[in-house]
């Protein structure tokens, strides 16, 4: 085992900057946020870097380690035995000085998405397998690594055209909750931009929680606005149970199916 | 609305992982690409597919024979497994990586010509999935009377290479099918809550659902396997009509 690592770390910030190499010594067990520590507290007090607890939990400390998406607290550096490290910002958002990026439209989004709307007052009763589905998006951490990895807004700068894969986890989180009775469905389809997204699973890829983003949120969510807004058979038969509703005078009660 | 960044020198790197970036989405355009070439050559050169007891899974069912048709028979039926495969969720993620680079791989720059085309999201055909997912349902019924017509020889029952294969063929396509993502959302996944009308007991879409979700997390596996599983059934049948090689009875 080499007694060093060579670490290379982005510092500037959104308008310019350049790549600096240092050394770190190797410590058994070590993590890149440790390095990255080491760094600043060595050879650059002024490194900027985002972190809080160390343990994979908060979701801090994301950035892009040898150009994939990780949390740098949970990411080994003797994985990278032998090679230079490369330490850079998350390259979706904004940067606000070296490592740390600024991450604040996610927050905007999410001001977008309508709360968790029970349909009756709390406690409620539920049965465990049927929250067992919504507890998996609870997992989220919101470090938005997933966010960063995604082609449509990292490449084609689409934030206006979707909310991207951790927002589809938030709003599958309360479109599935068995008490929930808003209906998200339209803004799904529409402000949400669901159909922007082609499956191409890099958000389940990089996500450190372990959420199967695609499999479990997204695609369902697709599957739903797909009964919704592209299914004819569904849209007849929609069509001709609301004609009966009407027939017999009864009130129309907006429902999520 | 946030900017995306576009920072500074040096970026971005190519990620590294086990194997590189570039290793899936090659074997994907050289297996489905290859597939795709088998294909052609089958259903444009070819127009029986039976030999003895034996019915490749590209000319089953015969509906070209329903109908009186005698020339490229194949292409009656193949276009169900086509535009099943081609609008599943997951070898959306498969051609849109090799074959459009929406993107190549995780992290990975997609290339400067995708940028002049503006990425307007997945084509809403796909949203038709689930017809097709009915559609394959009814080939796979046909399959597996092709399977039991298998085990059945002039003189009786017997197992011959060919009959495994198309066994194995068979149960893949199975797998597959009813691993999907669609199947997964008609028979329960579209519920919020399985409980509230069985007074808090699980139902048995509750447990039809929960069964598919877990075969639902290998539906690759099963994609990938059932393709290869009907490229060696077919192959295997084209072979045996073209004298190249003869069936092994086991007994």
């Amino acid at each position: 085992m080499s007694d060093q690592y060579v670490l290379s770390i982005f510092r500037g910030d959104q308008n310019e900057g350049e790549e600096k190499t240092y050394q770190v010594p190797a410590i058994p067990g070590m993590v890149v946020l440790d390095a990255v520590h080491y760094v600043q507290a060595h050879d650059a007090p002024d490194l900027g870097v985002r972190w809080n607890c160390k343990a994979a939990h908060c979701g801090s400390c994301s950035a892009e380690i040898n150009g994939m998406p990780k949390l740098m607290c949970k990411t080994r550096l003797d994985d990278y035995q032998g090679q230079v490290v490369h330490i850079q910002p998350m390259r979706t958002f904004p940067i606000v000085k070296d490592l740390v990026a600024d991450v604040s439209w996610n927050y905007e989004v999410a001001k977008k998405i309508e709360a968790f709307a029970p349909v009756n007052a709390a406690p409620f009763r539920m049965q465990q397998w049927d929250v067992d589905r919504v507890q998996e998006f609870h997992h989220c951490i919101e470090c938005f690594l997933c966010q960063d990895v995604c082609h449509v807004l990292r490449e084609h700068d689409a934030q206006d055209q979707y909310f991207g894969p951790r927002f589809m986890v938030k709003m599958a989180e309360f479109e599935m909750h068995p008490v929930d009775g808003a209906d998200r469905v339209p803004q799904l389809k529409n402000e949400g931009g669901i159909g922007m997204c082609n499956v191409t699973k890099c958000c389940t890829e990089v996500c450190p929680q372990h959420i199967h983003i695609t499999d479990n949120a997204i695609i369902p969510l697709k599957e739903r606005v797909a009964d919704r807004y592209y299914d004819p058979i569904r849209k007849f038969f929609r069509r001709l149970n609301k004609n009966k509703k009407e027939e017999s005078s009864s009130s129309t009660v907006p429902s999520k199916v | 609305m946030a900017q995306a960044s576009q920072p500074g020198v040096g970026r971005p790197i190519k990620p590294s992982g086990k194997l590189p970036y570039w290793v899936e989405p090659v074997f994907t355009i050289v297996a489905f690409g290859g597939f795709v070439i088998y294909s052609l050559w089958e259903v444009f050169f070819h127009n029986t597919g039976t030999y003895h007891n034996y019915v490749s899974p590209f000319f089953s069912p015969g509906v070209a024979g329903w109908f009186g048709f005698h020339v490229l028979s194949a292409l009656y039926v193949v276009w169900v497994p086509f535009l099943f495969r081609f609008s599943c969720y997951y070898y959306r993620r498969e051609y849109y990586r090799a074959f459009s680079f929406h993107p190549f791989g995780c992290a990975v720059a997609e290339p400067k010509a995708n940028r002049s085309r503006p990425y307007k999201g997945e084509w809403k055909i796909n949203n038709l999935h689930r017809y097709a997912w009915f559609l394959a349902v009814i080939v796979l019924i046909f399959l597996w009377k092709d399977v039991v017509q298998a085990f059945i020889f002039p003189n009786g029952f017997g197992v011959g290479v060919g009959s495994l294969i198309l066994l194995v063929n068979a149960i893949l396509l199975t797998g597959y099918t009813f691993s999907c993502h669609a199947f997964r959302n008609m028979i329960g996944g579209r519920k919020d809550c399985f409980s509230c009308t069985a007074h808090g007991k699980k139902t048995t879409s509750y447990k039809l659902w929960h069964r598919i979700s877990e075969a639902n997390v290998y539906h690759g596996a099963w994609a990938w396997a059932s393709l290869f599983s009907v490229w060696i059934a077919d192959l295997y049948i084209r072979l045996l009509i073209m004298g190249v090689i003869h069936d092994v009875r086991l007994f």
